[in-house]
């Protein structure tokens, strides 16, 4: 319990003179200062003066105030904020791993490399592709390997190609990976059931015609490098059609990009490789349990087909195994290959994150293959137990079946003037972390829900009745709403004057 | 709401003709109302080449980003600098200091665009 609610600047908290550790004098010479003038701080006063326990007590309050998977629900959509198990932790903190370094002899780390290469093999079975990178350290890195990939490789084949498709309902990012690999970005409509749509689509209120992907791949057939798709998609549909689609970009010598944000509804179900999938990435930070930050970095493994391997980047780690005698068991030894001529080079310093690598591994060997279908199936019905729920209490603007999460909007509500803003701010007096808001943008005041398959049914139940109160008092209180939060230590946020006068950075007065 | 010596998209711009051979061009009061707080406003140079509903730059909001359509062909002849430091003129006062561009124009003026009533019956139907 915070007695005091309120916690200034740890710079507020500074009182001049003041210390929090008292050094022993000087006793040896000091030290040739060799740094040239303009580089050298001639004053201290910007520098916070606290004691010891000023500070301990300024960021444990400050750490009360977080909300993470350990407090309680976090069903941001399209993120997967499922359980971080104890049990990876214990693992990665093992000296064997924890203590290692990175520029270590091959023969001093032969347990690591065998981590990494195990790592890899689970990879290519959970996505049917051929090779794997465990380099590149988040999603947005992972597109963006994959993407160079897809380059290198018409490059290779000495076709010039300048476009990649991208459906309108994709991840943000995904544009911004094509332009970032020096490609241009067309938009593929989407239709009514929200998936990528073949036709044409005339949006009904302004009579504007957006092009699908039959028309778009008539009109630019050569120019097409590839597709990007989020399946299942940002509202999370699956693209029932995604074999149709991979077949009519490979028709005419394009290649397809998976984003595989979304991999939770898929593993142990359905492997990209076997739909027509050329290269992808998945998020370990969403799909394999380890942490979003705090705990650690991300870490976006691609895998991708045979054709497109040379291109990886390097090393990959390889096994080597010894010919030996009936009856008895190989030996094999792990090194890295770095003699990859083709390869794009590398996407991260040494390895990528390793300590994720470790995580993820931990996780697939303590669910077993069985157990990550399990887990898939889970995150799947957990969904759709909410929007079953909330059907009715909310607006579903689009009724396909959905996977691992449901998005509802606010238009019941807005007709009390409550919006998606106040409905999410409500739900942190509930207790309840929001989920992803105003998002997917193909939604009016998207409401996006993924509760992962880490939530119980009562859990599930605490929020289906959050969520029912907050509808109820949008009828007889939206007053109460527009306030919200009203238990949080701080209050609405003016998100607006954050956004135009951003201050970045305390200054003294 | 919808001043009457304006004309209006479907996307919601509105322009005023100047009668000297330039428009005005921002976002109606509707979209203002619809984006939220805007907090950005992405503008182009002067001398930019414009054509008929091809996207000419973005404002963005708390809640989102959107595109910006043009309402006629032309050349951009002036922007307004000002919504750099001042966004909230878009949604304080659409018609007037929330100006984005003025455009020399090149060619008549689209069959498309809508007067203040025929607008303001679009918007009506759309937000039902």
């Amino acid at each position: 319990m915070n007695l005091r609610q309120r916690e200034p600047l740890i710079f507020e908290r500074s009182v001049p003179g003041k210390i929090g550790l008292d050094l022993p004098k000087l006793d040896v010479p000091p030290a040739k200062d060799t740094r040239p003038a303009h580089l050298r701080r001639t004053s201290f006063d910007a520098l916070p003066s606290c004691s010891e326990p000023e500070v301990i007590r300024h960021f444990t309050k400050l750490s009360l105030w977080n909300y993470g998977m350990d407090q309680g629900m976090y069903p941001l959509g399209s993120c997967t904020m499922k359980h971080n198990p104890r049990l990876n932790e214990k693992v990665a903190g093992l000296p064997g791993f924890a203590d290692s370094h990175p520029m270590a002899d091959e023969a001093l780390v032969q347990g690591n490399l065998a981590l990494i290469h195990t790592l890899q093999e689970w990879l290519k079975e959970i996505t049917g592709l051929a090779a794997v990178t465990l380099q590149p350290s988040a999603g947005a890195a992972g597109e963006l390997t994959g993407v160079l990939l897809i380059r290198a490789y018409h490059v290779a084949n000495g076709r010039k190609r300048t476009l990649i498709l991208i459906p309108d309902s994709a991840h943000g990012t995904n544009p911004a990976t094509a332009a970032m690999a020096g490609y241009e970005v067309v938009d593929v409509a989407s239709g009514a059931d929200g998936t990528v749509s073949f036709e044409d689509v005339t949006d009904p209120a302004t009579g504007k015609v957006k092009k699908g992907l039959t028309s778009l791949i008539a009109e630019h057939h050569d120019e097409i490098a590839g597709l990007m798709v989020t399946n299942p998609n940002t509202l999370g549909i699956f693209e029932h059609r995604i074999d149709e689609i991979c077949k009519a970009v490979h028709d005419v010598g394009g290649l397809v990009y998976m984003d595989g944000a979304n991999m939770n509804a898929l593993v142990g179900v359905a492997r990209p490789g076997d739909f027509g999938i050329d290269v992808m990435h998945m998020n370990l930070h969403k799909t394999m349990s380890t942490p979003h930050g705090g705990g650690g970095p991300g870490a976006g493994p691609v895998a991708c087909t045979k054709a497109l391997e040379p291109f990886l980047p390097r090393p990959i780690v390889v096994r080597d195994t010894e010919k030996i005698g009936e009856g008895e068991v190989p030996k094999h030894t792990y090194r890295w290959d770095w003699d990859r001529p083709q390869s794009i080079g590398k996407v991260h310093t040494f390895f990528g994150n390793f300590g994720m690598l470790i995580r993820a591994l931990t996780y697939c060997y303590s669910h077993g293959g069985d157990g990550l279908r399990t887990a898939t199936l889970r995150a799947i019905v957990n969904a759709n137990y909410i929007r079953k729920e909330l059907m009715g209490v909310y607006h579903l603007p689009i009724t396909s079946p959905t996977m691992h999460e449901v998005v509802f909007n606010d238009e019941f509500q807005a007709k009390n003037d409550v919006h998606t803003l106040d409905i999410a701010k409500r739900l942190i007096d509930y207790g309840f972390h929001p989920p992803t808001i105003y998002f997917p943008m193909v939604v009016h005041g998207a409401l996006m829900i993924e509760p992962t398959e880490s939530e119980s049914k009562e859990e599930l139940d605490a929020f289906v009745h959050a969520m029912k109160m907050i509808a109820k008092e949008a009828e007889e209180n939206p007053d109460l709403l527009h306030q919200a939060p009203v238990t949080a230590p701080l209050r609405r946020m003016d998100e607006t004057t954050a956004a135009r006068k951003p201050v970045l950075r305390w200054q003294p007065a | 709401m919808y001043p009457a010596d304006l004309k209006y998209t479907k996307d919601h711009e509105w322009l005023r003709e100047n009668g000297d051979g330039t428009v005005t061009v921002g976002i109606t009061d509707y979209a203002q109302d619809a984006l939220g707080d805007v907090v950005f406003v992405k503008l182009p140079d002067v001398g930019e080449q414009l054509a008929y509903g091809g996207d000419f730059g973005e404002v963005e909001s708390v809640k989102t980003v959107s595109e910006l359509f043009s309402p006629c062909d032309g050349a951009i002849s002036a922007v307004n600098g000002d919504l750099e430091a001042h966004p909230e003129w878009v949604n304080e006062d659409a018609y007037g200091k929330g100006w984005m561009v003025k455009v020399a124009l090149a060619g008549a003026l689209s069959a498309e665009l809508l007067d203040a009533a025929a607008y303001e019956a679009f918007v009506n139907a759309e937000s039902k």
